[in-house]
This record gives structure tokens, C-alpha cells and sequence, in this order.
């Protein structure tokens, strides 16, 4: 599903981001990804739905390869994919409704298709009642579920998380967590970045750790050990 | 249809933004438009002077009148001639007169030669072919002289090539500023949804339907900038007519459509250009 093979990403002003990345994630697998700020995290998720190409290596998501991949190509895997981040980006101008029906808009959608879609996708997430509500009468944590929504509502097969729970309170951290198993044990696959290290202890999922640009530990490869503290 | 309920959304959204977009579509076209009624009004008044050109060829005395009735026929023939007007020795009398209205009592008797007054054809009043028309009127045995204020047609041809060149230039330089205050107009715009474009963007829009949009929003106000140009110069050519006592032409309707077409053209390759810079450094 997701093959990273001997990965490096370089920026010409800040310097190496990723250095030899290889790692697979599997169909339906869930993994972490911790490490310190700068580590690398953020780089293998924006590799991972090709807003960034590796200056050396290869990315495999899906049938799709950074090697051939074309620019349209990249739209019809996003389709694919869920894509969540730590500050929601959802319009505020638009209704939680709207801004999940704006998604399967974007993939031209049949228009009446989408109404059952967005209600299914809302009522997964919890969100039901608050269909009409605009973004900023929500708290942090519908919001994210809000963003969640709108990155379930095409049936993605992976779902890119970075950070989701970074603006969150504890309580709500854990409902978006919890939210993220649920669909992982619908079959959906998630890759999560997050700095929320006691949600890793207390999971039994991969985890895969970077710092400075490496992947220094991954516990598919290693027997279990205690995560670098700081990270 | 998502593209235009998207573009439409997009005035009721932002509206101040929108009405300052239009306006400022509005007002780069109206300059524009203001040197295009000058333009316009200079052509029309070089094309009444253009339409005095003529040629006379004075005949001698005692030409029968047949033989005038038969050159004049055969001098219609030629491609480049509209009209021709024979002029006998009394209707020449009778013009000098009017023409000259303060010496009409030293007009007496029939001194004066009759003509052959020759009208030209629109695009046949150069000084290239007055000349060459002047020169075969010269063949015919009973014409004395022949005469076609050379020098006058001369400098108006000049003073037209002059005309043409500047408006080109100025209307050049007037289009091109038009361009690039409307293209900035709609790069805010754009940069004003820059979210909503890398929101597209995630969730799987291609380039082509991310660009609809602001093409369809783009070229709206285009077309609406350029009618309120419209409206402005109009409105701009009554006030000086009404009190600086012009006589101003406006354009025709044709030329009136061409502008809001200009206006859409505009909104749309702004537009075109805007997003297009944006998608690719996004």
C-alpha cells in the first residue's frame, strides 16, 4: 500500500529532511509516526500524498509511483486518500455539511449521491446534530471530527493524519483517537504523526520513529522498547 | 455547474471584495474607455473633413454640354469615383456668390469656367490616388486645368497617419494598464481563497477544476466592470456636452458589445493568469 524505499528529501535552504527512509505499511495496518519536531514526520506524510516527490529514492502509494506519477494522477489518488491535519483546514465560511460535501464535489460526484454520503460520513463522526453549524461554532475537537469526516466521505483506503490531536484537550484527543481506531477497523489504513506520546504507549500499534531525518526505530522490525523520551 | 454555483457563491461570500474587483475592473477600462471616445471622435471629424475631398477639373469655354454628360458618365466608371457633378458656368457663378458672399457684386456675367466636381470613394481620398485621378482627368482635350488642393490633402493625410499612430500607441499603453490592474484585482481575489484552493487541492481537485471557478468568477466581472465603464463614459461624454456645449459621437453599439467583450477577455486571461501563477507555487 505504502513502500518507502530508500527515501531522502533535501530543501535547498533548510538542508536534509529525510535521509534513507525505507519502511512498508500494509493494507489496513495503523502506524505512528514520533519523533521531535523536525524529525521528519511531517516530510514522509506530505511524501506519502505527493505534495513533496523524494530527491532520491521511491515512493510507492497504491498502484502509484513518484517516479511516473503524473500531476492529474496525484489529484485521482487524493480521492483515495484522507487527509487530516493538526489545524483542521476547513472552510469557515461553510457549513460542517458543506464542507464535507465539498470533497466528493471536488471528484464531480453525482449531486444526488452526496447528501446520504455527507449525513453517513457526519453521523460516523458523531456529528450528526451539528450538520448546519459553521466551523467556528464548533469546538476544536468537532472540528477535527468535522475534518475527519470530510476525509472519510470517499471511502478512503489510507488515511494521512499529521498531528490531528495537536490542538486538542485530553477529552477530546481521546474521542478523535478513538474515532481513528474505528476506522481503521473498518478496514481503512492510518498513518498518524503525532508528539502525543502517552496515545502511543497506550496503543498497541507500529510506531515508527525518526530523528533528525532517520528512522531510528520501527517496531515492525524490532522487538518492543521504550520510546526516546523528548520525542 | 458546480463551477458557476461556486463562482456565484463566491460575490454573495465576499462581496466587498467582489464590488472593489469590479470597480476597479470598472474604472481601468473606463480610462481606457475615455481615450477610445477620443479616438473615435477624432476619426469622425478627420472622416467630414475627408469627405470635402475633391476633384475639379475646369473645362474650357464652349465644351458642348453633351460632351460633359458623356465624360462625367465615363469618369463615374472609374472604381475609385462616388459621384460626379457637372457644373455649368452659371452654377459656378451661383456658388461663387454664396461661397463668397461679401465680393458676390464683383460676380458678374459668365467669367467663371464650368467643372467636372468629382467625389470620391471612402478609402480612395489618399493623396497617392487624388493624384492619379487628377493626372488622367488631365487626358480629356477639353480640360483646362484640373485642381485638388494637393497640399491639403496631404497635410489631413498626415495628420490622419499621425492620429492613427499615437492612438495605436496610447491605446496600446491604456489596454496593457488595463491588463495588469485588472490581473492584480483578481490575484487578490485568488490569494484571498488561498485555503480554499489547497483544501481543493487535498481532497483530489484537478488543476482544470480548480481553475473554473475563478475563470467563470473572473470573466463575470469582466463583463461587469466593462458595462459600468460603459456607463461611466457615457455618463462622463453628457456632462461635457452639456456644459462645454460638445458634440460628441459614443461608440456604436457594435463597438459598445466589443467593449464588454473586452471587459470579459480581460476578467478571464486575469483570472487564467492568476490562478495559474498561484497553482503552480502552490
Amino acid at each position: 500500500m505504502i513502500r518507502f524505499a530508500n527515501v531522502s528529501k533535501y530543501y535547498p535552504r533548510s538542508g536534509t529532511a529525510l535521509r534513507g527512509a525505507s519502511f512498508k505499511l500494509a493494507k489496513g495496518e495503523f502506524a505512528f509516526l514520533v519523533g521531535p519536531s523536525g524529525a521528519g514526520k511531517s516530510t514522509i506524510l506530505k511524501l506519502s500524498y505527493f505534495d513533496e516527490f523524494p530527491t532520491e529514492g521511491e515512493v510507492c502509494v497504491g498502484a502509484y509511483s513518484s517516479r511516473s506519477i503524473r500531476r492529474r494522477d496525484v489529484a485521482k489518488l487524493r480521492r483515495r486518500l484522507g487527509i487530516v491535519f493538526q489545524d483542521f483546514r476547513l472552510l469557515e465560511d461553510r457549513t460542517a455539511e458543506q464542507n464535507v460535501a465539498f470533497a466528493l464535489h471536488v471528484t464531480g460526484a453525482n449531486a444526488a449521491t452526496i447528501p446520504p454520503k455527507v449525513s453517513r460520513a457526519l453521523a460516523q463522526v458523531g456529528l450528526a446534530s451539528k450538520a448546519s453549524a459553521m466551523p467556528l461554532e464548533l469546538s476544536g475537537g468537532e472540528q477535527q471530527r468535522v475534518a475527519i469526516a470530510r476525509a472519510l466521505v470517499n471511502d478512503p483506503f489510507l488515511l494521512i493524519a499529521d498531528e490531528p490531536t495537536g490542538n486538542l484537550d485530553e477529552r477530546a484527543t481521546r474521542g478523535v483517537f478513538q474515532l481513528l481506531r474505528e476506522i481503521n477497523a473498518s478496514g481503512t489504513a492510518v498513518l498518524m504523526a503525532t508528539h502525543n506520546l502517552e496515545l502511543v504507549r497506550r496503543s498497541e500499534y507500529r510506531t515508527i520513529e525518526l530523528n533528525e531525518g532517520e528512522i531510528v526505530f520501527d517496531s515492525a522490525d524490532s522487538p518492543p522498547r521504550a520510546i526516546a523520551q523528548g520525542a | 455547474m458546480f463551477a458557476l454555483r461556486t463562482a456565484l457563491a463566491s460575490f454573495r461570500r465576499s462581496p466587498l471584495l467582489s464590488a472593489l474587483s469590479i470597480t476597479t475592473i470598472g474604472f481601468s477600462l473606463f480610462a481606457f474607455g475615455l481615450f477610445g471616445l477620443v479616438a473615435v471622435n477624432i476619426r469622425h471629424a478627420l472622416d467630414t473633413i475627408d469627405e470635402r475631398v475633391e476633384i475639379r477639373a475646369f473645362v474650357a469655354d464652349g465644351t458642348p454640354a453633351e460632351k460633359l454628360v458623356n465624360a462625367a458618365s465615363a469618369i463615374e466608371g472609374y472604381p475609385q469615383v462616388l459621384r460626379v457633378d457637372i457644373v455649368t458656368q452659371d452654377q459656378a457663378l451661383v456658388r461663387a456668390r454664396q461661397e463668397l458672399g461679401e465680393f458676390s457684386d464683383v460676380f458678374d456675367g459668365q467669367f467663371l469656367p464650368a467643372s467636372l466636381d468629382i467625389h470620391l470613394k471612402p478609402g480612395s481620398r489618399d493623396p497617392a490616388t487624388v493624384r492619379a485621378i487628377a493626372a488622367r482627368l488631365k487626358g480629356f482635350l477639353f480640360v483646362d486645368d484640373v485642381r485638388y488642393g494637393e497640399e491639403w490633402i496631404s497635410q489631413l493625410y498626415k495628420l490622419r497617419n499621425i492620429a492613427g499612430v499615437a492612438g495605436a500607441v496610447l491605446g496600446l499603453a491604456f489596454a496593457a494598464v488595463a491588463v495588469i490592474i485588472i490581473g492584480t484585482t483578481i490575484r487578490m481575489a485568488v490569494l484571498a481563497r488561498t485555503k480554499e484552493i489547497s483544501v481543493m487541492r487535498l481532497v483530489g481537485a484537478t488543476d482544470g477544476f480548480i481553475r473554473r471557478p475563478f475563470l467563470i468568477e473572473g470573466t463575470l466581472k469582466g463583463v461587469l466592470g466593462g458595462l459600468l465603464a460603459l456607463g461611466m463614459t457615457w455618463t462622463a461624454m453628457n456632462v461635457l456636452d452639456h456644459y462645454l456645449s460638445f458634440q460628441t459621437v459614443f461608440f456604436d453599439r457594435g463597438i459598445a458589445v466589443l467593449g464588454a467583450l473586452f471587459g470579459a477577455a480581460m476578467g478571464f486571461a486575469g483570472s487564467a493568469l492568476s490562478v495559474g501563477r498561484h497553482l503552480r507555487q502552490v
